[in-house]
């Protein structure tokens, strides 16, 4: 490898850039208006042509590898497949020499200052209202100023702790705001996993290009999350709260929660008791000190704003007004997302903070103004136009791109409510490269800053997140419609020293080895999520049992195997099989609308792995991911005969489940989040033996050989059988390795003698001197199995009917469901939804 | 006049439900008009925590929450309240035409101006609407003295829409009973203030009580014994003068004032949020009682 030295060798884009589309236009990110790169380039791009074409989509695969197996995902509204879409970064960061950072990150102080000392005007003496800086429109009808926050105080009169600006590089290389974020601002995240993947993937790019760090950011939001606690200052429970698996950046949530040391809560984990925030845990409620929210303001307490609101917190308003509880960032803050401030912060800039605003603005006028709106219907066809107050999902409309007749309506809903549309200049932005394949393309972009607040002033993170177009010729940054993202590179002037989150010497990490603060949500959610892998196992292996066993001869042989078999997977034998038994059967297994067969079990394995992505590894996500990814390619090729691949997929389906089985309970540690994980697993697994002998051998089929083969080889228990009584199957010696034996593994007697020691060690379980009901449960079942008598109970009426194993396979199902509904009811109650109560109606008030 | 108004509100869950939070409007505020002698609100079960406030629009407005499990929440409030005489009506054609009232609210000149503003916009239940706009014009003809407008809309709610306590809900569109033409008083209240403001006016909306017992010799009037909502307009260097479509009158001793805000949203008497519980029923009841007789006039019925 040889490094050119030559200022003037290196300007001269070669390899990569040499073909870059971006030299022409003359704004772009790398390339001078005069053809050569520009000097802060130079560096990165000879060393990425130093990798040369054939590595380059080798790091990329890497890329989108680590990706997927990290599990870095976002969803996508309104499309059904739109869930846990996998993150889309770039190989090439956007990159920002350290002395123009500087000058940004000083304006962005300068802005969040700003934003933050209007909001605290607007909740409290709004001088800006009464001085005539912001139209009383944009004010008092703004559905994002939420009067019950009127009067509020906050600590250190501080109510912005996270804000982003969305910025436009114009052609003249200045940076413009497109947005402000203040509500909850997301991606601080997804910067951060675009760093560890970028620079695992180009270790020595990102080393020699001496790029700051993200991690110091992150310190001084925690700390700044520490300061606000109002009580507990040393230790105090800071929670993050999330809308829930569903919202567009869960995965963000999760990640953040994990990445900074908090509860990841929704808002049903949390309860309003004498005006101060709990979290509802397995060991009883524990106060909540800091709220760092994820969720719109507005949605935030359904007793005193949006009152039809599911995600909040009854009562949480009133908490933070008696000063119980600090929450970041202020409820109230959305209001400053409002697109129509934007053309009046230079003048109450020059009122709140008695200087000229640094940062501008994108040129917006607001239509409320006759002036303004006299500009934009003159210039509609030139302008971008949006909703004047924060709308979310709402799409801005281009003027260019459109017709003269959509011009003309778009006309006529400006003129019909002038107030509600703002319009901005469409600033022709600088372009950045992006690698496809192993191509350079340019694309237009919008880089995310990140400010954290720090003492009384604001600390900008060096990075942020970068979106790129999806197209050449698209307008829109959105990774909704398909566009990118890459990490943002803050060049230092010299070399980097390390840091990291997990360790700051200043404060050292208190042992810990609890696990009573588990949410009762979270223990819920876990409990189902032992109890649906374990369905999803069992149903796998009986279908693999029985897909084996579709062939003509042996239906002919062992005519009553089958049905038996269908009615153990599908809970009823209603399944004509004269023909094309196969196919028939794969869709009676695979139809992802059936109510029974595999697909409902293993969509709620993925609803509750998504719901719990803070507690499950990165391996049992992968593993997962494997599991749907067969699924999807099966179903791909669903067309062909399938009788060959149905069984390689249940091969690996049963793989894929013992895989997740066991990398579940071997990553967490033996806490309550375990127990009620395996608690769940093992009632399941005990009822899905009890559900398949009853639905095999409780009516003698005709030479039941065949039968009792299969039962053992779907209860995973053929060797031990074989060992214990060579080849002589019989049903009494088989139902005693299934159900009453205490070692097999497998056995029914082996989970209830685990579920009796789980209640034993269940949280307040101590406290309770007499026995509780569902103790007395299981030790009433496991004496009842010690008891019977099996060869008795196996012994067929002489209508063939064993109606002994029945009504024991009955009883183990029942009294085990019983079980799960006593814990449940003791455990998870105040997990109960919070509803409005109606207001009188029409009946009452006259 | 000195009234005693006792306010009972019961909610029957059905089921025990271990934690409600309210947020309660009970309290009248003191006006022009009023003043609260005494006032206090009783709970079953007691609840462990209470705090009275102001809220955004000034009206006293009481936080509470019961811990305990109950199967019933019962909520009664009752005050003593001195109404003044009523307000007469001036007829002279001295006031300010509608339209320049409309155009003096779009400017911005002092305070009480712009205070009035905030009332002139959408609310939850109150949209701005050409529709409304349009069913108000006749009365309001360019030029023509605004509280003559206003006392002729108030007529014309009263006259052409018809009482029903049967088809409407609170979530029932303004537009829908401009169409349909009954409902309520809070849908004749929200109709008004829509049709105010979508021309360009100020009107919030009034939540408050009608005296129970009517004197000897007059008929009781609609909306006893239940809260009862009227509208109020704003009038540029006079202040707020109240109108109620659903009795076509200009409250004045008979009428007791709750508080006001942009509309039922704001001000909604109980406001509860309960934890669990199925399917809950509701019992209201409202009594007011005239404590002295010396000044029995009753509110003034404005001309037709």
């Amino acid at each position: 490898m040889t490094i050119q030295t030559t200022d003037n060798l290196l300007a001269q884009p070669r390899g990569f850039a040499a073909a870059y589309p971006g030299r022409q236009n003359g704004r772009d990110e790398m390339i001078e208006p005069d053809g050569s790169l520009r000097p802060h380039w130079r560096m990165f791009v000879n060393l990425l042509d130093d990798l040369g074409p054939e590595e380059i989509p080798k790091r990329w695969e890497q890329a989108r590898r680590l990706i997927r197996e990290n599990g870095i995902t976002h969803n996508v509204y309104g499309d059904p497949n739109g869930l846990d879409r996998p993150w889309n970064l770039d190989l090439v960061p956007l990159l920002v020499p350290a002395a123009e950072w500087r000058e940004v990150s000083e304006a962005l102080v300068q802005r969040a200052t700003l934003l933050d000392a209007l909001v605290a005007d607007l909740y409290g003496p709004a001088r800006c209202l009464t001085e005539g800086l912001l139209p009383p429109e944009l004010i008092y009808s703004n559905p994002g100023f939420l009067r019950p926050c009127h009067g509020v105080g906050v600590p250190h009169g501080q109510w912005l702790h996270l804000y982003a600006a969305d910025l436009v590089r114009s052609r003249d290389g200045r940076f413009r705001v497109l947005s402000d974020r203040t509500q909850a601002p997301s991606g601080a995240g997804y910067s951060l996993e675009n760093r560890i993947v970028l620079s695992g993937v180009l270790p020595s790019v990102f080393r020699q290009c001496n790029v700051q760090r993200l991690a110091p950011f992150f310190i001084t939001l925690r700390q700044t999350l520490v300061a606000l606690a109002p009580a507990n200052r040393e230790n105090p429970r800071v929670v993050l709260l999330t809308p829930g698996p569903y919202n567009e950046t869960y995965f963000e949530h999760a990640y953040l929660a994990r990445y900074l040391g908090y509860t990841l809560v929704q808002g049903n984990d949390l309860t309003v008791r004498d005006a101060r925030v709990y979290l509802k845990t397995l060991g009883g409620l524990q106060r909540v000190d800091v709220i760092l929210r994820r969720v719109d303001d507005d949605y935030c307490d359904p007793l005193e704003l949006y009152q039809h609101s599911f995600l909040g917190v009854p009562g949480l308003v009133e908490a933070v007004r008696e000063g119980n509880v600090a929450v970041a960032n202020a409820l109230g803050t959305g209001v400053l997302q409002t697109p129509a401030f934007l053309g009046f912060l230079p003048a109450i800039c020059r009122r709140l903070l008695g200087e000229e605003l640094k940062l501008p603005s994108v040129q917006t006028w607001w239509c409320g103004e006759a002036d303004a709106r006299r500009y934009v219907l003159e210039n509609l066809s030139k302008l971008v136009i949006k909703p004047a107050f924060a709308t979310p999902g709402s799409d801005p409309d281009f003027g260019e791109e459109m017709s003269s007749a959509q011009l003309e309506q778009l006309a006529a809903r400006i003129t019909a409510r002038p107030a509600d549309f703002v319009a901005q200049e469409h600033v022709e932005s600088r372009t950045a490269p992006v690698m496809l394949n192993d191509q350079m393309q340019a694309r237009r972009f919008v880089v995310r800053a990140y400010l954290a607040a720090d003492g009384g002033s604001y600390a900008v993170m060096p990075g942020g997140l970068t979106r790129v177009t999806a197209s050449a010729d698209s307008l829109v940054v959105s990774l909704q419609k398909g566009g990118g993202s890459k990490d943002t590179w803050v060049l230092a002037d010299g070399p980097v020293g390390q840091s990291t989150l997990l360790t700051t010497a200043s404060q050292p990490v208190e042992l810990s080895r609890g696990g009573g603060d588990l949410p009762s949500r979270v223990a819920d959610d876990l409990f189902w999520l032992g109890r649906y892998v374990q369905r999803g196992e069992a149903d796998v292996r009986v279908a693999r049992s029985l897909f084996g066993r579709l062939t003509d001869s042996v239906r002919a042989e062992n005519p009553g195997m089958v049905p038996a078999l269908v009615s153990a997977l599908l809970g009823h034998a209603r399944v004509r099989l004269d023909e094309g038994a196969t196919a028939t059967m794969i869709h009676e297994v695979f139809n992802p609308a059936g109510y029974a067969g595999l697909r409902p079990a293993i969509g709620h394995v993925q609803g509750l792995v998504r719901a719990l992505r803070d507690r499950v590894s990165a391996d049992a996500w992968r593993i997962l991911q494997g599991i749907e990814r067969d699924l999807t390619d099966f179903d791909a090729n669903l067309q062909d005969d399938q009788s060959a691949g149905v069984v390689h997929l249940l091969n690996r389906l049963t793989i894929g489940f013992l895989a997740f089985d066991g990398v579940l309970a071997e990553s967490m540690t033996r806490g309550q989040a375990w127990r009620f994980l395996d608690m769940g697993s093992r009632v399941e697994r005990a009822i899905a033996v009890a559900r398949l002998v009853r639905a095999t051998l409780v009516e003698v089929v005709p030479d039941e050989t065949a039968l009792l083969d299969a039962v053992l080889e779907i209860a995973d228990s053929s060797l031990t059988y074989r060992r214990r009584y060579l080849t002589q199957l019989e049903a009494p010696a088989v139902v005693d390795l299934l159900v009453a034996d205490e070692s097999n593994p497998r056995a029914v007697a082996f989970q209830i003698a685990a579920i009796e020691q789980h209640l034993a060690d269940l949280p307040r379980e101590a406290s309770h001197p007499q026995r509780s009901p569902h103790r007395q449960i299981i030790l009433e079942l496991r004496t009842r199995l010690r008891l019977a008598d099996l060869g008795a109970a196996c012994h067929p009426s002489p209508a063939k009917v064993r109606t002994g194993l029945r009504d024991l396979m009955d009883e183990i199902t029942d009294r085990l469901e019983e079980v799960a509904e006593f814990v449940s009811q003791i455990y998870f109650s105040h997990a109960q939804t919070p509803r409005p109560l109606a207001g009188p109606g029409e009946e009452t008030l006259k | 006049m000195k009234y005693k108004v006792t306010h009972t509100t019961q909610y029957y869950y059905g089921e025990q439900v271990p934690l409600c939070h309210n947020v309660v409007h009970l309290k009248p505020r003191d006006t022009e008009r009023q003043t609260c002698l005494s006032h206090a609100i009783g709970i079953s079960p007691s609840p462990t925590t209470m705090r009275e406030r102001l809220d955004f629009f000034g009206n006293p407005v009481e936080w509470f929450s019961v811990q305990e499990p109950h199967e019933t929440l019962k909520i009664v409030a009752q005050s003593l309240v001195q109404v003044k005489g009523g307000f007469e009506p001036p007829t002279g054609l001295w006031w300010p035409a509608w339209d320049e009232v409309a155009r003096m609210l779009g400017g911005r000149r002092d305070a009480a101006l712009l205070d009035a503003r905030q009332f002139t916009f959408d609310s939850t239940f109150v949209p701005i609407d050409a529709e409304l706009a349009e069913y108000a014009r006749p009365s309001f003809a360019p030029g023509r003295p605004m509280l003559d407008c206003v006392v002729e809309l108030t007529n014309r709610i009263y006259s052409e829409f018809k009482f029903d306590s049967g088809v409407t809900t609170i979530g029932t569109p303004v537009l829908d009973v401009l169409h349909h033409r009954h409902g309520v008083c809070q849908d004749f209240a929200h109709l008004q203030i829509g049709c105010l403001r979508s021309l360009g006016l100020a009107a919030r909306y009034v939540s408050g009580y009608l005296v129970t017992r009517p004197p000897p010799g007059r008929a009781r009037l609609v909306g006893a014994d239940t809260s009862h909502a009227w509208v109020s307009a704003y009038f540029p260097d006079y202040g707020w003068i109240d109108f109620d479509p659903t009795n076509g009158l200009i409250p004045a001793v008979g009428h007791i004032t709750l508080g006001w805000a942009r509309d039922y949203d704001d001000i909604s008497p109980v406001r509860g949020v309960v934890v669990g519980g199925r399917h809950h029923r509701l019992g209201v009841s409202v009594d007011v009682e005239p404590l002295n007789t010396e000044d029995r006039r009753p509110s003034k019925i404005m001309p037709l």
